[in-house]
């Protein structure tokens, strides 16, 4: 995993003070501190609803925050919010290009809107095609793309005027596996051009690519960091138990103070152990023998998803999507 | 049986949700009172085909008290009501064409003289475009008069002499079809641009382009520019098929009459884009067109003479810009007036698409909250 923290020569990208914002009594973000460093991939994890939407607005000026302060390369939002424009790239969760123009109208329009001269978006716009793999395609109305192609279409206009900032909410939530994979290696890409990434995912396994992350729920950030360091601090033990009656036992470890969370997994339970419990398959067979008699229990190492879950505190993996 | 009653049941549920759909959309909803509403008190109250109080001009050159005696006996028709004098029938004539008033009586030097022959004793001048105003002066043209002095009993034909301008066969053709410019141009014009942008916010369009250096008076005016070509096209196709199919004759010039349309087409793009801040789905903005096409069409003058029609409805009717342009359009095209004669109306076009942008630009702000 890479440094999380900032280069010497330049400060934040993301920087948020108490950020709050109230829709008349419901809280939608509250007091977020995020701290992000420039030419990172930094990532908002967390449930539908829990606020990364919001906070995304907030930082790009869409929405005025009720309490705090934010501070985006380096300027006050939303007060400055018309000169981050240039410099920011945003992919809504919706597709929002023209389906009723062509790909290379698209581009040539995102090109126009950003007052890019003649000749350098000519040469921009052919360069984002054949990056994006669009180049059979650019005659192609952006209404008739697969899911996959219109997602690299909505990147590569995002990213037709260079910005420094990159702002993707839900970016992949229409998108098959394979080009959720291809996707990602092209933030990669634009990462290491130096391009800060900050980009909101409900998905475990995109989460776990970001240089850093933070966990949110109810509009409160419940945990930040890198996701190794998340995973490595992660206040509990995980355990595998396998064997019959799954659901049973499930149903009667949840009951135990000790127990975080279980959520079954296949053919076994994966159960989150409290940290006071130092050796919980020990602590398993002795203290609760009857539970887990002819089982196997495996110590294993903490997923992501076993983060979120001790920091939400959801119960039974329910978080998951 | 049991299937009829399944089906039943199946039909239940979505009339159930098509209601409890139609409730949560407050304007569709609103407009399910207010349009047989609205529609029942204009009919009712505001279309009168029996025009009152015409506004009329007098041109006496006899000065006699017999005179002034018929401009009050036809006062008291309550047809006409004389609202200006002029001291030549030239400046009477000028006076219709640039619509001041819609007709001027002449009362010549040998007034005297002619009630004593039995021969017409007076002359209108009538401006003929709008059919419905020239048939109700027509109806005075043998109003019984009698100064009181006559030795024998009047027995002439006609009161007076007539003079139909500007559409002596009194075709209406010839006083619709300018007027269907201004509704077919309210139509489109507030229909297309009011669903533009409301499509683009229901699409999503618009929040990648509020994130973007665009600004929103520039979002506007891109909007409407393209529809102002499309006004003019419209324009040119019911004006050269009415002239071509209808014989409706283009006394104006064009460049006055482009002027004026143009003039006309800003003020209902305007509209259009303050109803696209107000509607948020393109159906809404639908209805909220409709909902203003029905005034521009039975208020304007389009259909009923604006005579005809009481004060509170006149009121309403100013307020909408097929009104001025209807005005414009008749004078422009039948009786060849210019845009210095209907400055009013021009002026007030003008103001109306500068107050407007701004309030739909304050109204879209580029922000979410």
């Amino acid at each position: 995993m890479t440094d999380i923290s900032p280069n010497t020569d330049s400060e934040w990208a993301i920087e948020t003070d108490g950020l709050t914002r109230r829709f008349s009594d419901f809280v939608a973000v509250d007091k977020l501190d995020l701290r992000i460093p420039p030419k990172t991939i930094y990532g908002f994890l967390g449930p539908n609803g829990c606020g990364k939407s919001t906070s995304m607005r907030l930082i790009t000026g869409l929405l005025t925050p009720s309490e705090g302060s934010v501070k985006v390369l380096g300027m006050n939002i939303p007060d400055q919010a018309e000169q981050l424009r240039r410099r920011l790239g945003y992919m809504t969760q919706k597709f929002s290009l023209y389906e009723d123009l062509t790909v290379q109208e698209n581009l040539r329009f995102m090109a126009q809107i950003y007052n890019l001269d003649k000749h350098q978006s000519k040469h921009l716009i052919e360069q984002q095609l054949s990056r994006y793999q669009l180049n059979e395609r650019k005659q192609r109305l952006a209404g008739a793309l697969s899911g996959g192609q219109r997602q690299r279409l909505a990147l590569a206009a995002a990213t037709l005027h260079q910005p420094e900032l990159l702002i993707l909410d839900e970016p992949t939530s229409a998108v098959d596996p394979e080009n959720r994979r291809d996707f990602w290696e092209k933030l990669f890409d634009l990462c290491d051009a130096g391009t800060s990434i900050l980009v909101s995912t409900h998905y475990m396994d995109e989460a776990e690519r970001c240089h850093g992350i933070a966990i949110m729920e109810a509009g409160v950030k419940r945990a930040d960091g890198p996701p190794a360091q998340l995973m490595r601090d992660l206040g509990a033990s995980v355990v595998e138990v396998d064997g019959e009656n799954l659901r049973l036992l499930k149903q009667q470890l949840s009951e135990l103070p000790e127990i975080v969370s279980t959520a079954q997994q296949g053919t076994h339970l994966r159960v989150l152990i409290k940290e006071e419990i130092a050796d919980p398959e020990t602590w398993l067979r002795t203290a609760h023998p009857e539970l887990v008699a002819q089982r196997q229990i495996h110590k294993v190492r903490p997923s992501l998803e076993d983060v979120f879950v001790h920091c939400t505190g959801g119960e039974n993996g329910g978080a998951r999507q | 049986m049991k299937g009829l009653s399944r089906s039943l049941q199946r039909i239940g549920a979505i009339v159930f949700k098509e209601l409890r759909q139609l409730t949560r959309d407050r304007p569709t909803f609103g407009m399910i009172v207010m349009v047989p509403l609205i529609q029942l008190l204009l009919f009712g109250f505001a279309i009168n085909t029996n025009v009152r109080d015409l506004p009329v001009g007098v041109v006496d050159l006899s000065h006699t008290q017999v005179a002034r005696n018929l401009i009050a006996d036809l006062q008291a028709t309550q047809v006409v009501s004389f609202e200006e004098t002029y001291q030549t029938p030239t400046l009477a004539e000028d006076a219709i064409r640039r619509g001041h008033v819609h007709a001027v009586l002449v009362i010549p030097e040998d007034f005297g003289q002619r009630l004593q022959d039995n021969r017409p004793i007076a002359q209108w001048l009538i401006d003929g475009s709008d059919t419905m105003v020239s048939n109700a002066l027509l109806a005075l043209q043998q109003m019984p008069f009698a100064s009181g002095f006559e030795t024998q009993t009047a027995a002439r034909k006609n009161t007076f002499e007539i003079a139909l301008f500007f559409n002596p066969e009194r075709r209406s053709a010839v006083n619709i079809v300018p007027g269907l410019v201004a509704i077919v141009l309210t139509m489109t014009m507030v229909m297309f641009t009011s669903a533009a942008l409301v499509r683009e916010r229901e699409r999503g369009n618009l929040e990648l382009l509020i994130t973007t250096p665009v600004h929103s008076s520039e979002i506007m005016i891109g909007k409407i520019v393209p529809y102002i070509f499309v006004g003019l096209i419209q324009m040119a196709i019911i004006l050269g098929l009415g002239h071509l199919i209808f014989d409706v004759p283009i006394n104006g010039r064009l460049d006055q009459l482009v002027l004026g349309v143009f003039a006309f087409i800003s003020a209902s793009l305007t509209l259009g884009l303050l109803i696209s801040t107000i509607a948020k789905t393109q159906l809404q903005a639908m209805q909220l067109t409709v909902f203003l096409l029905i005034p521009s069409i039975l208020l304007s003058g389009f259909m009923f003479p604006y005579e005809g029609m009481p004060d509170a409805a006149q009121w309403i009717a100013e307020a909408l810009p097929a009104t001025h342009f209807i005005r414009m359009v008749r004078a422009i095209v039948l009786r060849g007036a210019t845009l210095d004669d209907l400055w009013p109306d021009l002026l007030w076009l003008i103001g109306f698409t500068i107050l407007g942008v701004l309030a739909a630009a304050t109204r879209f702000k580029k922000r979410l909250d």
